[in-house]
């Protein structure tokens, strides 16, 4: 019992180590994984930094606005992608090994969210490097408290990650779960609006948008020291405490029938 | 008990192993994918220290059998063990005795040749002590020493499939499964593969399984078990087998091939065939000396055929095969099966 414990505690460690290690290798991902939240932050929030200048009754500049939604962005992404390459991992190489290996699948899944987290995390802390250029002031205490919200978003979407790519054998059907599911849950974050004064459905909607759980909180610590705390409480709609909850469930809600699913022998 | 002494017998049974206890035990063997029936009731037993192969043509039920025995896939009916564990009960304890070869590439070609065999030290969980000697040696065994710390993506076909075996008998495996070990590569690197997999059961004693199409491939183990439509349509070694086609092959090409064959077989009463080109392939105990009487019956009968060659063989595996099912292990055909496996198993898997 108590070996079969350290051999899965092994097993989790390697597919981790693993993750991370490919990651370190391939600079050119690291590089074009960082391309598009910096097009979005300095184009798309140039352009529209003129017009938004309403926005927090003009102590906020819109990259300012911009910037945590910037980071959830890189963490659902980065998330998503890295546990749904078990996909091709599983039909054309190592995954076979992993699956194959005398390791309980619940390892292998537990392995996945703790590399696809790891590497996540990772990206949005480079995205948090570029603060100093938006004139964000951001404490040590800021920083651990951002990491701590980036992990568990990240930890939120590699649940799903593993929870789409357990039954699927195909990357088909991948472009669907990107266009009905990843982009809709993207635009309802909050990242590029705040989710207050729109319209009923759409309110439901962010209501169950795990990521909306994950961007609030991360805009409240990111703008505290640097607009006033009034401006803050308009733009935002749940305590760091609630959305921590809530991301927590939805971690929770997705990692359990990931792991059965996963776990399921053909 | 009257045939006891014939080896041409067909053992369907295959309760028979070479040489010492049984290490595989399969009954009744079956999977389903939906509506269609992959394997289909197969039995067989595999012995210690053997290497048994299951021939038959892409689509025919190969994989399937692996992977069940492997534990990746579950039996829908039957049973089987593999060193006493049964696969559907304990398939953790099956998956320590073994080393898999896969049909496609599973190593990680971001890593070096030493880091995927340390993940499968991790994955297997052997101590660093072991790992460091075994992989030395397996590594001396398949010649990669020098290459170990290149990134697999620098590595040829052959080497990534040297590199697999090495980490397949990495964790001492009792058995190992190799599936379509050579699928893939020219003849000179599958003869090279075929080196050490010799190589290795001289040194290490250990049971291979393995499946392959190729005849040649066939003719290296110990016994082969035919398998075509998910059925196992004859099990022995390869010289039994070829037993099955009797004598000697004669292939004879005529300037009227439909003629001559009649005559051949109202004036000697024998079975023929006609090959790709419309040649008559005959099966004769004595060849050499039906060849002779084989011309002079002809030109006697009907001076108006013109005999154009005729060759004279032993009999190969491929041989046996059509005997058996009554068509060849033939690429395209076999491929066109493969593919409708692979639909069939895919709308299965869409279908849930």
């Amino acid at each position: 019992m108590y070996d079969k414990f350290i051999q899965n505690l092994k097993g989790i460690f390697t597919i981790w180590y693993r993750d991370v290690l490919r990651y370190s290798r391939d600079r050119a991902r690291i590089v074009a994984s960082l391309a598009q939240p910096l097009l979005f932050l300095f184009i798309f929030g140039s352009g529209l930094s003129p017009v938004m200048s309403n926005l927090g009754g003009g102590h906020l500049d819109f990259r300012q606005f911009m910037f945590p939604g910037i980071l959830g962005m890189t963490v659902l992404f980065t998330s998503i992608f890295s546990a749904v390459s078990i996909v091709w991992d599983r039909e054309f190489g190592f995954f076979k090994e992993v699956m194959a290996a005398p390791i309980s699948r619940a390892a292998v899944a537990l392995g996945k969210v703790a590399g696809g987290s790891t590497i996540a995390l990772f990206q949005g802390c480079i995205i948090l490097l570029l603060s100093p250029i938006l004139n964000i002031q951001l404490t040590l205490f800021q920083i651990i408290t951002l990491v701590g919200l980036m992990l568990l978003l990240a930890m939120v979407m590699t649940s799903l990650g593993i929870l789409i790519a357990s039954r699927q054998r195909s990357m088909e059907g991948f472009q669907m779960i990107m266009n009905f599911l990843l982009m809709p849950m993207f635009f309802l974050s909050g990242a590029f609006f705040p989710l207050k004064n729109i319209p009923l459905w759409m309110e439901i909607l962010a209501k169950i948008d795990p990521v909306a759980y994950g961007v609030d909180p991360l805009r409240q610590v990111v703008l505290s020291k640097t607009v006033p705390s009034m401006v803050i409480e308009m733009l935002s709609n749940y305590s760091i405490a609630v959305n921590s909850l809530v991301m927590a469930g939805f971690a929770t809600a997705f990692l359990i029938p990931a792991i059965l699913l996963f776990g399921k022998r053909d | 008990m009257k045939n006891e002494n014939n080896s041409s017998t067909v053992k369907l049974s295959g309760v028979q192993t070479k040489g010492g206890s049984t290490i595989i035990e399969v009954r009744e063997l079956t999977r389903k994918f939906g509506d269609f029936t992959a394997v289909d009731g197969i039995s067989f037993s595999v012995g210690e220290g053997e290497i048994f192969g299951f021939l038959g043509p892409n689509g025919a039920g190969k994989t399937t059998t692996i992977n069940m025995l492997c534990t990746l896939l579950k039996p829908t009916e039957g049973m089987a063990s593999v060193a006493g564990i049964d696969v559907s009960s304990h398939p953790h304890e099956v998956r320590k005795n073994i080393g898999l070869i896969f049909q496609d590439p599973s190593l990680d070609d971001r890593l070096t040749g030493r880091e995927n065999l340390h993940f499968h030290a991790m994955l297997y969980n052997v101590d660093r002590k072991t790992y460091e000697s075994r992989s030395r040696e397996v590594l001396q065994m398949v010649d990669l020493t020098e290459k170990a710390d290149k990134q697999v993506r620098t590595y040829s076909g052959g080497m990534k499939r040297r590199l697999e075996i090495a980490r397949g008998l990495l964790h001492h495996p009792k058995v190992i499964f190799l599936d379509e070990p050579t699928i893939g590569l020219d003849p000179q690197t599958r003869r090279h593969i075929w080196n050490y997999l010799l190589r290795l059961r001289e040194r290490e004693k250990i049971t291979m399984f393995m499946t392959t199409h190729y005849m040649e491939e066939a003719e290296n183990c110990d016994r082969i078990a035919i398998i075509d439509h998910g059925r196992i349509v004859s099990l022995d070694t390869p010289e039994a087998l070829k037993q099955i086609v009797g004598g000697d092959i004669v292939t004879a090409d005529t300037s009227d091939n439909t003629h001559a064959g009649q005559i051949i077989r109202d004036k000697f009463g024998l079975e023929i065939r006609n090959g790709q080109q419309g040649q008559i392939i005959i099966e004769t105990t004595d060849g050499d000396k039906f060849i002779p009487r084989l011309i002079d019956t002809l030109t006697n009968y009907n001076p108006s055929i013109q005999v154009l060659s005729i060759n004279l063989r032993r009999p190969t595996l491929d041989d046996v095969f059509i005997k058996l099912t009554g068509h060849s292990i033939r690429e395209e055909e076999a491929d066109q099966a493969k593919d409708s496996l692979k639909r069939r198993v895919r709308m299965w898997n869409r279908g849930r």
